[in-house]
């Protein structure tokens, strides 16, 4: 039997020991566009940043390749992290350097590639994301879509396995919205990147993701999983179907 | 695990490249040297590639290049078809274009510096003029002036300041007595060190350092507090709801500096005064003698003289501190600069005025 990439298991996810969901289970395939959803505030960001190792789980494990990112250290945790790259819901793009040195700063930091090479290398990557005519550009001097195109193409510098992308969505257009999504497809289609994708944008939703949870604060977990469109149709929860019919009937959706 | 990439010549018309072609091994192959034969055309074999990243496509990109120079046609061939999809916009990713500036001629360099330099004087004329008109329609509508907020500001860039700028009035008046009155007592003169001390504190040291403490300390919070309102379009928000920034933010602000000021000033001058006493004392003169010596030496002109240039310098504190909020950038880093600018700018203002003001003095004979 094929071992999923991630494997999260029994989660309690929080802050400072205190719980905000708790004894989740769930795994990622390789290669699959695998989401988070849940209403605003339910803590599908804690989730994200949990699986990433920025802020340790109340309880419980996950495991990239079989290997614990909780227990991790020294070039364990190094190789670990250089296998995942991760887009934060803003950008947080460093103000102080351009486009093409944001990209560039994961290959200065895990490579010793001759500056020619990352440079190039960076293009690339931003050539990939539409970007290549804004390298020098100041993070400031972007558009909402733009920033989140770049902090894609910085999180992609050293070709990682796995794609976090906190809410690539919010706060854009339909347009721009739906070009992020293609994107993120083909980046799936044809390099077999597997995304792991906080979001609450429907239409995106459907759009792209193959299998996915979804959360609620009053069940403190997981309440539904499987292909999104599937949990619509299938799912007799209520705040299922409220969620994916967009039918404010549920009480306690709002954080 | 794969082996590291390789590549090898086996014939003029044929280049292998072979094994893990990741950013490790171009970091090695970065620098292999090519050799040139006759062909007008050689086959690039990547059939033996068992892995392939972007740098790696960023090498093949750089081989073509390099053969193509040399009027020689690199063809790629044999790439197994997973990384088909990775190499193809890589070979077609134009050119890293060179950094904007990057080498600018020493005349671009003073040019740039100059524009800048008359920028942030146009800049400062035209902030001094809508503060002194703003400061003018407030006198027509005296109402409007923002008292709670005065007082506001006056507390925290002011009351708040007390402690620091006490203790170091006191540390230079003790230190400047104490360097004084060694070469002094072997003229048996010590006792002149309160004439040395009362004039330089209330003419010159007072007033410069309050107002060096005042703008390390509050015009940097000035600039942080406003640059960090505009960056929040907290600014924007208070033009549309019909409030002038200038009124409701900059003018309290330069108020509350402009009196608290003189008035930190008279308490630094004292400080400083004390701080000498206390090396007059450690020389067995009573305390009676060194105030008798300071008031008898310092005279009102020289106090008077000494806070004129302090309301000057709370204006400059204040205003240099709001212009430079209020100009910040975009981007985060922007309130840095605007920081550190504002209180670089106005420690040199301060110096700059305080040689004005020595040339005044001595003009007018005070």
């Amino acid at each position: 039997m094929k071992t999923p990439l991630i494997q999260v298991k029994g989660l309690s996810s929080g802050y400072d020991g205190v719980a905000l969901m708790e004894n989740m289970d769930f795994t990622v395939d390789t290669g699959e566009i695998f989401v988070i959803l849940g209403g605003s505030g339910c803590g599908k960001s804690t989730v994200l940043k949990h699986m990433i190792g920025l802020v340790p789980p109340v309880k419980g494990q996950i495991l990239i390749r079989g290997t614990d990112i909780g227990a991790a250290h020294g070039e364990t945790r190094r190789t670990l992290r250089r296998s995942f790259g991760v887009a934060f819901q803003n950008g947080a793009l460093f103000g102080s350097m351009s486009v093409l040195e944001n990209v560039r700063l994961p290959l200065d930091e895990y490579t010793d590639l001759p500056r020619e090479a990352a440079d190039q290398a960076a293009m690339s990557q931003l050539n990939r994301v539409g970007l290549a005519g804004h390298a020098h550009v100041r993070p400031d001097q972007l558009s909402g879509g733009q920033k989140k195109r770049a902090a894609i193409a910085r999180a992609m510098a050293l070709d990682p396995e796995i794609l976090f992308l906190d809410e690539p969505s919010a706060g854009l257009d339909p347009l721009t919205s739906a070009e992020l999504d293609q994107l993120i497809l083909n980046l799936s289609r044809n390099l077999g990147i597997t995304f792991v994708i906080v979001t609450h944008e429907l239409e995106s939703i459907f759009t792209i993701a193959d299998n996915g949870i979804l959360l609620e604060n009053q069940a403190r977990g997981i309440i539904a999983r499987g292909n999104p469109k599937t949990m619509a149709a299938e799912s007799s929860h209520p705040y299922v179907q409220d969620f994916f019919h967009r039918n404010p009937q549920s009480q306690g959706n709002l954080p | 695990m794969d082996t590291p990439a390789q590549l090898r010549c086996p014939s003029p018309q044929l280049l292998e490249l072979s094994g893990r072609l990741d950013a490790d091994a171009c970091q090695i192959l970065w620098d292999h040297p090519l050799e040139s034969g006759a062909a007008k055309t050689v086959v690039l074999d990547l059939s033996g590639i068992t892995h392939l990243d972007t740098a790696g496509a960023v090498f093949i990109r750089r081989l073509i290049r390099q053969y193509k120079t040399n009027d020689v046609q690199l063809k790629p061939r044999g790439l197994p078809t997973a990384f088909a999809t990775l190499l193809a916009p890589v070979l077609e990713t134009p050119d890293c274009p060179p950094e904007p500036g990057r080498d600018m001629g020493q005349i671009q360099r003073a040019g740039r510096g100059l524009h800048s330099l008359l920028t942030d004087t146009t800049e400062f004329i035209r902030f001094t003029g809508e503060l002194l008109w703003t400061l003018g329609y407030l006198a027509r509508h005296p109402g409007q002036i923002r008292i709670k907020e005065i007082l506001t500001v006056a507390e925290r860039a002011g009351v708040n300041a007390l402690p620091i700028v006490a203790l170091i009035s006191f540390i230079v008046g003790l230190v400047m007595a104490f360097q004084s009155a060694v070469p002094m007592k072997m003229f048996g003169a010590e006792l002149y060190v309160a004439n040395l001390i009362g004039m330089a504190m209330v003419r010159e040291l007072g007033p410069l350092m309050t107002a060096i403490v005042l703008a390390g300390r509050s015009a940097s919070a000035f600039a942080a507090e406003i640059g960090t309102m505009k960056i929040n379009e907290e600014l924007d928000a208070l033009t549309v709801m019909g409030l002038d920034p200038m009124q409701v933010l900059i003018l309290p602000r330069v108020l509350a500096s402009t009196l608290i000021t003189p008035l930190l000033t008279v308490f630094a001058n004292l400080m400083g005064i004390l701080g000498g006493a206390v090396v007059i004392l450690s020389f067995d003169y009573p305390l009676v003698a060194y105030t008798q010596q300071v008031v008898s030496f310092v005279t009102w002109v020289d106090f008077v003289g000494g806070l004129v240039k302090c309301f000057v310098f709370g204006v400059l504190i204040a205003a240099t501190g709001c212009l430079r909020g209020y100009h910040t950038g975009r981007g985060p880093s922007a309130v840095g600069e605007a920081t550190t600018s504002a209180v670089v700018t106005c420690i040199v203002l301060i110096a700059v005025f305080d040689g004005i003001f020595s040339i005044i003095y001595y003009r007018l004979g005070i």
